[in-house]
């Protein structure tokens, strides 16, 4: 029992990251609050498919020099490896080396991108919300926008003459 | 009309990268473009380009079968492919010709809602937005549909919070979004995680391969359909996972609303039944037990709930936005009851229900913009004032209800016969409940709007000052659409029911 728990010990932190950034997110009321518990669920995804590119025993997916030929030799036979992967698909590079996928590695690069893209704008948004609220606690903004309703002053008479 | 004809030749040889791409570049330029009006119009003729493409693409597809294009010339499973088939191509068409009345109603409409120095970033947006929905549902690569996803609403949560200048209630519902449409597209990335782990590739035909060969897979990949049913669930507002909605319709600018409402859940929608049709099957035990127990019952639940919730907003955006809920929830039944007649029947409602509450959606915008009134008791003698802006909500409200002649009569009945066929006669009585509800929310704005008098302000009545033509041609097309389909006036009807049977059918045999 404790020995899985080690040796699947990056899919542990997985968890408890993952849960840990959605419990905040649900549990906090303040809005930067919930942006970092976005932050840490969002991470956890990241360790997880770096996680599944691990393959045991294996090297860093780069191409090995795999027989004693001439320097040149090499580079061609990865380059012609990629080309034909291109152009027939379904080829595959015969070798002894095992790989570690670098799959995951690509996708999560991506995913990094989308995280942070999406926690600018999200900040951004408490940035308004500060300016035009003049806080930024949930509680707050809610007793807010209710006497706001119950004023009814949400109805602007004249809007679609703005210009 | 065949446009295929008129075409040039590499449109078919490349234009499923041309949908996606050239919106995508075009963004960029209309970001910094220095006026407004060109803004307005490069989005425009691009709208215009891009529905006329996925036509020809369409009827391409129907005469010559899939299309399968590989994107850098890399072969399937390794490089990404975008795939035009029987029930993508469909989905293009709409999302295109959507984002078409859209535009045209956003050239009155953004002048009065968007301040001037954000205007061509709000076009840039809408841009990126389109192009996000187009790319989620031509894609056959999974963690392309997750990037692509995250486009879409990323560029949808900037469009939500430009409603700020109106009400700043849109931040916070903009804010809401963002937080829950990044947990459902996390959710869904980490379905996807655990399905490459179990089949060692992201092509979606491939993945439905393997598992069809693997009878299913594992408990990993019954993990992975539970993250991607939750994560979409949250994106397509599936019952308990429908609270951003609301907010993000009732608040953001009125064109925003209307594209949301009409695009952005049905791409999500479109993607549930690609995922659970396609990619899984509904012959894996687990598949089968999520879609009778829990995709049926919210379904059905969702219905008669956000129905009852729509009854008691003052707010006639939240009212239509609840019911936008309830609607998803017929759609859901259509795919939970998982035979192709009911695949198809939701298929169609999710058609339809596009027209109809792009329609809605428009005709109160227009309202908004004419008087700056969003609630329903202030829709006093709109009949008098605003006649025709008022017909073409009357019809579209019709249409939502399911009165006989109109597009949502089409649906609700093939959904009601698909669903008796298969035993689940209870869900008659639902359907028809659900739509004895939606009477009383349409309907409550209809008597205020036909049989009392305009209001006074100022000791005069309100004259009449109707919607300008620009948003009356847009509002007409969709409420005629829905009639059109109601009646099968030139063979609307037939043809999108044509349309759906047929991709229900290359689905569910695709699968078996």
């Amino acid at each position: 029992m404790i020995a899985d728990i080690f040796q699947q010990y990056n899919y542990a932190v997985v968890i408890i990251l993952m849960m840990t950034g959605l419990y905040t997110v649900f549990s906090s009321r303040n809005l930067i609050k919930k942006l970092v518990g976005l932050s840490i669920f969002q991470t956890s995804v990241f360790l997880l498919y770096i996680t599944i590119g691990k393959v045991a025993d294996a090297q860093p997916p780069i191409l090995q020099k795999v027989y004693d030929g001439e320097e040149d030799d090499y580079t061609h036979q990865a380059i012609e490896t990629v080309q034909v992967a291109a152009s027939e698909g379904g080829y595959s590079y015969a070798t002894d080396i095992l790989y570690s996928n670098p799959l995951p590695h690509v996708l999560i690069l991506t995913a990094i991108v989308v995280g942070v893209a999406t926690l600018a704008i999200g900040l951004s948004l408490v940035v308004r919300i500060r300016e035009v609220y003049q806080t930024i606690e949930e509680d707050e903004i809610d007793a807010l926008d209710y006497a706001f309703n119950l004023e009814g002053t949400d109805n602007p008479v004249n809007a679609g003459a703005a210009e | 009309m065949d446009l295929t004809q008129y075409m040039p030749t590499w449109l078919f040889e490349h234009g499923p990268a041309f949908l996606i791409a050239v919106p995508l570049l075009l963004a960029a330029i209309t970001a910094i473009l220095p006026s407004r009006r060109l803004a307005w119009w490069s989005t425009t003729t691009m709208t215009v380009i891009l529905v006329i493409a996925a036509l020809a693409l369409a009827q391409y597809e129907n005469a010559n079968g899939m299309d399968v294009y590989r994107m850098g010339g890399w072969n399937p499973p390794y490089g990404i492919s975008l795939v035009v088939d029987a029930l993508s191509a469909p989905i293009l068409v709409l999302i295109a010709a959507m984002a078409v009345m859209t535009m045209l109603y956003a050239m009155p409409a953004t002048l009065a809602e968007v301040e001037p120095k954000k205007r061509a970033p709000f076009y840039a947006a809408f841009l990126l937005c389109m192009a996000g929905l187009m790319g989620m549902v031509i894609t056959g690569d999974a963690f392309n549909v997750f990037v692509f996803l995250e486009v879409s609403s990323i560029s949808t949560y900037v469009l939500v919070a430009m409603g700020a200048s109106r009400d700043r209630r849109a931040l916070v519902s903009a804010y809401n979004y963002l937080i829950l449409g990044s947990i459902g597209a996390t959710f869904f990335v980490i379905g996807i995680g655990f399905l490459y782990m179990e089949t060692g590739t992201l092509n979606m035909a491939d993945m439905g391969r393997i598992l069809s060969e693997m009878d299913g897979g594992s408990r990993v990949s019954m993990v992975a359909f539970g993250f991607i049913i939750v994560g979409l669930g949250l994106k397509l507002a599936m019952f308990p996972l429908h609270n951003w909605l609301p907010g993000a319709y009732a608040y953001s600018p009125t064109a925003v609303t209307t594209f949301l409402a009409s695009t952005a859940t049905k791409a999500a929608l479109y993607l549930l039944i690609r995922f659970t049709f396609f990619v899984f099957n509904p012959e894996f035990d687990y598949v089968a037990a999520i879609l009778t127990y829990l995709i049926v019952g919210l379904g059905v639940v969702g219905m008669l709930f956000a129905s009852a919730q729509a009854i008691f907003q003052t707010d006639i955006r939240r009212a239509l936005a609840f019911s936008s809920v309830a609607q998803v929830g017929y759609m859901l039944l259509g795919i939970g009851i998982a035979t192709t007649a009911s695949v198809a029947a939701g298929y169609l409602h999710l058609i339809n229900h596009a027209v109809i509450k792009g329609g809605l959606f428009l005709a109160v915008g227009a309202m908004w913009y004419r008087f700056g009134i969003t609630r329903s008791a202030d829709f006093r003698g709109l009949a008098k004032t605003m006649p025709w802006t008022m017909g073409a909500f009357t019809l579209c409200g019709f249409s939502l209800i399911g009165v006989p002649f109109t597009a949502g009569f089409v649906s609700k009945v093939a959904l009601a016969e698909a669903a008796a066929e298969q035993g689940y006669w209870w869900s008659v009585g639902v359907i028809m409940l659900s739509s004895i509800l939606a009477i009383f929310y349409v309907g409550r704005v209809l008597m205020t709007a036909y049989f009392q008098d305009p209001p006074e302000v100022d000791g005069q009545v309100v004259a009449k000052n109707e919607a300008p033509l620009m948003m009356l041609i847009p509002m007409w097309i969709l409420a005629l659409t829905s009639i059109a389909i109601g009646m099968n006036i030139f063979g609307a009807s037939d043809l999108i029911v044509g349309v759906s049977e047929r991709a229900a059918d290359a689905l569910l045999s695709a699968g078996g």
